[in-house]
């Protein structure tokens, strides 16, 4: 009797450890970003020809500068990135170099894009299949890699970039900078 | 009432006037011509999580990004690739997140113990009460 009862009460720790477990997990604020797994990792192979008249493709290569850069995933069709333009031009005021993906875009949009929302990229390479933004480990756009002078992923920012994380990524560029 | 689901409706719009207008991924809508490969990429497909609308399978989805996954799936199964070898690839970009194949890790380990430890003990329960009752019967 003694050892049923001893039983019972175990089924009934496990069955409450479970719950308690279930009630903390939900309670748990929800995240909808699913991050890279490639922060802290060399760029992916990739070459991509220009996405727009003015402005030379992007190549993995075009990072082994020594110097650290932004790296802007964007599209002609995507409402926040018209949000984020002006703070990738505070950026670029600020010293920082912006290199940009065009994904699933269109020369002649590309171009309209930037005529109205401003350029400050140095280079544009164009992923029509998203691949670069797959081998990225990218969930969509906008978002925004620091990646150091050696061509290593340093750092996500996922979604657009408001005000207030314009110093936030000019300091991970900066630590990208001593880093390497 | 009506008016609520026309606004609800509008809404769900939205979202496919702003995907631009370049055409799907060759691979999005397109059957790969093997059939045990098309099997092999399909049966994947309905595994891997969309990145946009992360409550449907790439299979399910219509986004065009679920479109440019199902290419990159068809793509390297047509090339060859197992589709362990695919979900690995995607795994080693974006975490366990993408697939809906569960896999036992540091945070997922007692959803595969608690369920067999609950088994054990509801065993080792019944054993109990069976023996006591066929020894109070065989008293009785």
């Amino acid at each position: 009797m003694r050892r049923l009862r001893i039983i019972l009460w175990c089924m009934v720790a496990v069955a409450a450890a479970l719950f308690a477990l279930f009630y903390y997990q939900l309670n748990q604020p929800k995240n909808d970003f699913v991050t890279s797994a490639m922060v802290g990792q060399p760029l992916p192979q990739f070459a991509l020809e220009p996405a727009s008249a003015d402005r030379p493709g992007l190549a993995t290569a075009d990072f082994k500068t020594g110097e650290p850069q932004l790296l802007n995933l964007f599209g002609s069709w995507c409402i926040p990135c018209r949000i984020e333009a002006p703070q990738l031009e505070a950026l670029e005021r600020q010293g920082a170099r912006i290199t940009g993906v065009a994904l699933r875009d269109t020369p002649e949009d590309v171009a309209q894009f930037l005529e109205l929302y401003g350029n400050p990229f140095t280079r544009i390479g164009r992923d029509d299949l998203s691949e670069t933004q797959f081998a990225l480990g990218a969930s969509g756009v906008p978002e925004t890699f620091v990646i150091d002078g050696a061509g290593r992923i340093t750092y996500q920012h996922i979604g657009p970039i408001a005000p207030g994380d314009v110093p936030v990524i000019l300091a991970e560029l900066r630590k990208a900078g001593s880093g390497s | 009432m009506r008016r609520l689901v026309a606004l609800l409706l509008l809404a769900l719009a939205g979202p496919l006037a702003a995907q631009g207008n370049v055409p799907p991924a060759p691979y999005a809508y397109t059957q790969l011509a093997d059939p045990a490969q098309e099997a092999a990429a399909r049966e994947l497909m309905h595994t891997l999580r969309c990145l946009q609308c992360q409550s449907q399978s790439i299979a399910d989805s219509d986004a065009p990004i679920a479109g440019d996954m199902r290419h990159q799936v068809r793509a390297r199964i047509a090339a060859g690739e197992s589709p362990d070898e695919v979900r690995d690839w995607l795994i080693s970009r974006y975490g366990d997140y993408i697939s809906y194949e569960p896999q036992v890790s540091a945070s997922t380990w007692p959803l595969f113990v608690v369920p067999a430890i609950i088994l054990v003990l509801a065993v080792l329960l019944l054993l109990a009460r069976v023996g006591r009752r066929r020894a109070s019967g065989e008293g009785g």
